[in-house]
């Protein structure tokens, strides 16, 4: 038996040796390795936790493993054990322990709980609205005049006040890399904050189930040097021109087709904003920035993410299907 | 309507098939065969068996459809089950594990152990009983006829609004979710109900309450939560039933609703919900360790004490569920708190099992092993547990596979094994018969290492960014292999349970009886035959103290002292009423369901109504069992 | 389980409904179930309370509630929750006419507050505050409806039992029936009392 439970211990230590170093998580998604202050303090306090948690397990698993082993019925063996009743010194032991232990840990949680939900933008903070929409998210920089979708830049080392607001279903906002989730919730204002430490590509997830696209709606955090992302500002404010013949006829295509939903008429039925569509590094935040793709989402957006909102674009021509996407790509 | 005119011929015809024919004596032989018999049962042992069984056919579809969406999940981008049908899957698992498989086989070992361990006869209100049953299994029937008619739920087993309003779920899914968890919320809130009473009032002469067994504790503080927390599911569930058939507004936000009240009274029932699975199988657990160790239950009060705590304070920790809703930093600290304070009272019953092992002659019986495997696991379960009751630390985890974890390793760590511990220790009191304990203790290493193996890499999934309720995730970020190692699992756990299913067969095969105590048990149950006759005690015990049957076969005496002289015994009769009005109740949800079908929902109400007025008017006196028949049932024991 | 007694003696403590042990259980097993019954309307309360300003333009709790109707429905209430207390009193002494009178008082008294109640919302329908209308109609049909659905149980409850009492007189099987009935009766008052205040008066106030 002994040998059995032994084998199985390792079996345990080998998957966590395994999981720990083979396959470990990937720097922009993964909580183990934040790159922004709030996902340290997480990590901080997740670590904090855990190895208080490991000691508790280390003294019960040792017990349990001695006793097992030391108290297990031997062949032949007829023994009374003697009926105790318990022993107050020892139950008085381990509840107070126990207390002990949680009122350390109820210290620093408090704490952060308090410093975390403190959102106040302060003058140097870079303040964006996002909405959450079944399945994509918008992002709003209103003292920019910068609207988005899919992607979030934030300049790296300042504080970024999030104002979440939801108009469908619940989401919830979530960059693993950088800090815990905040829930999206319609006719309610959430805040939280986060801040990039240093420049790179995060991912963003929606963590709340939200119908038949949630596993799809993804997002990106980049985090740029705050020159680079004053450069991307002037970019997002100048509008871009129409240059080519073939993109003058994909305007008119996506004026006839597209505007309902993309140029907010329809607020119900509401889609990205893509007056700068050329600037961005993924079709409908999972497919890779490509023409190719694009016209595989334009023909049946449901077959790239179930549940997509966005009607088949079929009905046009191979020529119309080339002009409109030329048109869409040079929106930069 | 004409569906259902049809199904009701061809249940008439089937039903005369199988009792040979329509005839002058049709009823007489319907009202002796034994489908009549189990349909209209009030007898607590063969409803424990209706539960149980019941309980386990849907842990097994409950199963299959974990199998099928950790299939899904092997690789990355793969498309066996993608959007809506992944979301069925996910709703219909979490569904099906809580309420149509781990509630009643908790209802099923309870109505077939408590009344024995407490010296009872039967339970207060067996009708109440029967009726309990009957409403469970129409509602579980209801919500899973869903795959058939029309598409089953698809907002996960919380439901969460505005997803699950009509706007976003337009089928009739989340109405067969709403109506079908209300129809079996009743049956399992008079189910609880009948416990307390039961536990109140019937315990026989000298048991008093420091002298239950644990199991019969935590049934109790289980039944007292159900009580005080299904209610609230109740009002969740008709708020939302008003919204999605009769246009109300309470969580359409463009109406003036909250989708936030959803979310409270959701984990106001919620939270207590996972203590009422939990709190019983903490009973086996104490059950099984003290008989096997061959040892009174170590600190027995303080065990006693944490079980109530538990219970207690089950109630104060829902918003932790809710830490990422934004409810502000005083609330959050408040209930993380709060949740933190429950590891006390869990702690002191993990050491009150270890020094209950201490100095005593531990047996590795199957029942043993599953109670041993619990531990660590469980205690793992409570590790994540308390980091998880952190809200900065949370707003990490949630939502994410970290939780899935967590919840698993408690669910199954904690209520899976113990409904497995139980079914082995107690199978031959239910059943008359020993399982096979080769196959059960292959049936423990697989099931056992094919958990860890699915849930224990599901903690780096979490942390490694990849959020729950997903099917699929991106490649090349480090998730490919903990989700393949994580579906490998899945097999070890599906041969464990097939190892069970073989092995409940071959006992139904195996001749020999079990004895009446074949654990060297210290607790009432194991005092009378196995299984026990209807009237379960010819004479009701006198109880002297903790453990009454160890301390009599201590004192030398072979049974337990009798407190009464033998005399004619009073039994409830059976009735096929709690059928009937389950019928009704399932009528008028199907009709609810059909939207624009009201009628017959409305005929449904009307049946549930007039069986109401029978059973008001209904004089039943039950039919009594004379000391003459008592004794030859007792010599055909000896014999 | 104890056998049933049928003759018609009084009981020695003076409470007939607890003589036997199937009328304790009974009587436990129903205070129990108004445990539950609480919880459930606790939670309506919680909801209407949260929802009660969400009028969406449409009429408030202020302009719609007449006190002066809601006071007298109130007092209705009350004075049936008093005859009742009669009735179990008299069930107690076996006068099984009296004990008829009384429940039949306040079968007529919980008719007359239903009346009312239903007359009041005729007259908000009228004014646009429907169950379809808000948040706070929603909330508020949903709590004063349940209450409402409570009320018409009760009567019909009742009711059925006099009919059995007046066929099988007063007995120990009778007797936990018609006190858990009284038991029932007295909580839908209690939680009118929570209704008046919390609804009516907490929304004149505003």
């Amino acid at each position: 038996m002994s040998r059995q439970r032994l084998w199985r211990a390792l079996l345990v230590f080998s998957l966590a040796a395994l999981a720990l170093s083979g396959c470990s998580g990937d720097p922009s998604l993964n909580v183990l390795e934040p790159s922004g202050t709030a996902g340290e303090k997480q990590l901080n306090l997740i670590m904090w936790s855990f190895f208080l948690m490991l000691g508790v397990f280390a003294v019960v698993i040792t017990i349990f493993v001695y006793v097992l082993i030391r108290f297990r019925k031997r062949k032949g063996q007829d023994r009374m054990p003697e009926q105790t009743h318990g022993s107050t010194l020892l139950e008085i032991v381990w509840t107070v322990i126990p207390i002990v232990l949680l009122g350390i840990l109820a210290v620093p949680t408090v704490n952060y709980t308090f410093e975390l939900a403190d959102a106040k933008p302060d003058e140097d903070s870079i303040r964006v609205k996002v909405t959450g929409h079944q399945y994509w998210w918008e992002f709003e920089y209103p003292d920019l005049g910068v609207k988005t979708a899919q992607e979030l830049y934030i300049p790296v080392g300042k504080k970024v006040h999030l104002e979440i607001h939801g108009k469908d279903v619940l989401h919830s906002f979530w960059v693993p890399a950088l800090g815990g989730k905040t829930d999206v919730i319609p006719g309610r204002v959430n805040t939280m904050w986060l801040d990039a430490k240093k420049p790179g590509k995060y991912q963003g997830k929606c963590a709340e189930l939200c119908g038949a696209g949630h596993a799809l709606m993804d997002f990106v955090v980049y985090a740029k040097e705050p020159a680079e992302f004053d450069k991307w500002v002037a970019q997002m404010k100048q509008p871009a021109k129409v240059a080519t013949a073939a993109q003058k006829e994909g305007e008119q295509l996506f004026l006839q087709n597209c505007m309902g939903c993309h140029a907010g008429v329809n607020p119900k039925l509401q889609g990205p904003d893509l007056s700068k569509f050329g600037t961005r590094t993924t079709i409908a935040g999972i497919l890779p920035h490509t023409e190719e793709n694009l016209k595989k989402w334009l023909k049946n957006p449901e077959a790239v993410k179930p549940g997509a909102k966005m009607p088949k674009i079929d009905y046009l021509t191979q020529e119309e299907l080339d002009a409109l996407t030329e048109y869409l790509m040079s929106r930069k | 309507m004409g569906t259902l005119i049809v199904l009701l011929v061809l249940a008439l015809f089937l039903t005369a098939i199988f009792t040979g024919g329509y005839n002058k004596d049709f009823l007489d032989r319907v009202k002796t065969s034994k489908v009549w018999d189990w349909l209209t049962t009030v007898d607590h042992k063969k409803i424990a068996i209706l539960y149980f069984m019941s309980g386990f056919f849907f842990f097994i579809v409950g199963g299959i459809e974990a199998l099928f969406m950790r299939l899904q999940l092997i690789v990355p981008h793969n498309d066996l089950f993608v959007g809506d049908t992944f979301n069925e899957l996910l709703t219909m698992h979490g569904t099906t594990m809580i309420f149509l498989a781990a509630m009643p086989m908790i209802f099923g070992l309870m109505n077939a152990i408590v009344p024995l361990q407490i010296g009872a006869r039967d339970v207060a209100f067996p009708f109440v009983n029967a009726l309990g049953f009957w409403l469970f299994f129409a509602g579980g029937l209801l919500l899973n006829l869903s795959w058939i008619f029309g598409g089953a739920p698809d907002a996960g087993w919380t439901s969460y609004t505005s997803l699950a309003l009509n706007e976003y779920s337009p089928g009739p899914g989340i109405d067969y979710y709403v109506l079908g968890l209300q129809i079996s919320g009743i049956g399992t809130l008079i189910g609880g109900l009948n416990f307390l009473v039961t536990i109140i009032n019937l315990r026989a002469p000298g048991m008093t309450y420091l002298r239950m067994p644990l199991f019969t504790w935590t049934s109790f503080v289980t039944s007292a939560l159900i009580l005080f927390a299904f209610p609230a599911l109740t009002v969740a569930l008709l708020l939302l039933m008003f919204d999605r058939l009769f246009g109300a507004n309470f969580f359409d936000y463009t109406m003036g609703g909250s989708t936030v009240i959803w979310q409270h009274l959701f984990w106001i029932f919620g939270h207590p919900e996972v203590y009422i699975v939990i709190l019983p199988a903490f009973g086996v657990m104490s059950e099984v360790i003290s008989t096997f160790s061959k040892k009174r239950l170590f600190g027995y009060t303080s065990m006693v004490f944490a079980t109530v705590l538990i219970g207690f304070l089950g109630f104060m920790v829902w918003v932790h569920h809710m830490f990422t809703v934004g409810l502000g930093p005083v609330s959050n600290s408040l209930f993380a708190v709060a949740t933190m304070a429950i590891a006390v009272p869990t702690g002191i019953k993990v050491f009150n099992w270890l020094f209950t092992m201490w100095g005593g002659e531990i047996r590795f019986t199957t029942a043993m092993l599953f109670a041993v495997g619990f531990i660590p696991t469980f205690v793992m379960g409570g590790m994540t547990g308390v980091m998880l009751a952190l809200p900065p630390a949370d707003y990490q985890y949630q939502d994410s596979y970290f939780v899935v974890a967590h919840f698993h390793y408690v669910l199954v760590g904690g209520t899976v094994f113990g409904m497995f511990a139980g079914a082995y220790y107690w199978w031959p009191k239910m059943f008359g018969k020993l399982l096979d304990e080769k196959l059960g203790k292959f049936h423990f290493w697989t099931f056992l290492i094919g958990f860890h193996l699915t849930f224990f890499p599901q903690h780096f999934l979490g942390l490694f960014g990849m959020p729950r309720r997903v099917f699929t995730y991106q490649s090349g970020v480090g998730l490919e292999t903990i989700n393949l190692i994580s579906t490998i699992g899945v097999f070890g756990m599906t041969i464990g349970t097939l190892a069970f299913i073989y092995n409940i067969y071959k006992t139904f095969k195996v001749e020999a009886q079990a004895p009446a105590d074949p654990w060297n048990g210290r607790t009432l149950e194991w005092a009378i035959p196995s299984p026990p006759p209807e009237y379960n005690f010819a004479q009701l015990p006198r109880v002297r103290g903790l453990d009454p049957f160890w301390l009599e076969k201590q004192a030398g005496n072979k049974g337990m002292t009798p407190a009464e002289p033998l005399g004619s015994i009073h039994m409830p009769s059976p009735s096929y009423l709690p059928v009937l009005m389950s019928l009704g109740f399932f009528i008028a949800g199907f009709g609810f369901i059909a939207r624009g079908n009201y009628a017959v929902g409305i005929l449904g109400l009307i049946v549930v109504v007039i069986t109401m007025f029978m059973r008001s008017f209904e004089q039943d006196h039950g039919y009594h069992i004379e000391p003459e028949e008592i004794e030859d049932a007792n010599k055909g024991v000896q014999a | 389980m104890a056998a049933h007694t049928h003759e018609n003696t009084a009981p020695q403590n003076g409470h007939l409904e607890t003589a036997s042990l199937d009328g304790k259980n009974k009587v436990l097993g129903f205070w129990l179930f108004l445990g539950a019954e609480t919880v459930l309307f606790a939670c309506l309360f919680g909801t209407y309370l949260a929802l009660r300003n969400q009028t969406m333009g449409g009429p408030t709790g202020e302009h719609l509630f007449d006190l002066k109707l809601v006071a007298l429905a109130t007092a209705i209430l009350l004075t049936s929750s008093l005859t009742s207390v009669l009735a179990m009193h008299a069930m107690n002494q076996l006068k099984l006419k009296t004990m008829q009178f009384w429940l039949g008082v306040t079968v007529l008294l919980g008719l007359g507050f239903l009346v009312l109640e239903i007359y009041e919302f005729i007259h908000y329908v009228h004014e646009g505050h429907t169950f379809m209308s808000s948040a706070f109609g929603s909330s508020f049909y949903a709590l004063v409806g349940t209450h409402g659905a409570h009320v018409t149980f009760g009567i019909v409850w009742i009711s059925t039992l006099m009919l059995q009492a007046a066929k099988r007189g007063i007995t120990t099987e009778m007797a936990p029936k018609l006190f858990v009935s009284s038991l029932y009766w007295h909580f839908i008052d209690v939680v009118w009392v929570f209704i008046f205040t919390l609804v009516y008066l907490l929304g004149k106030v505003g």
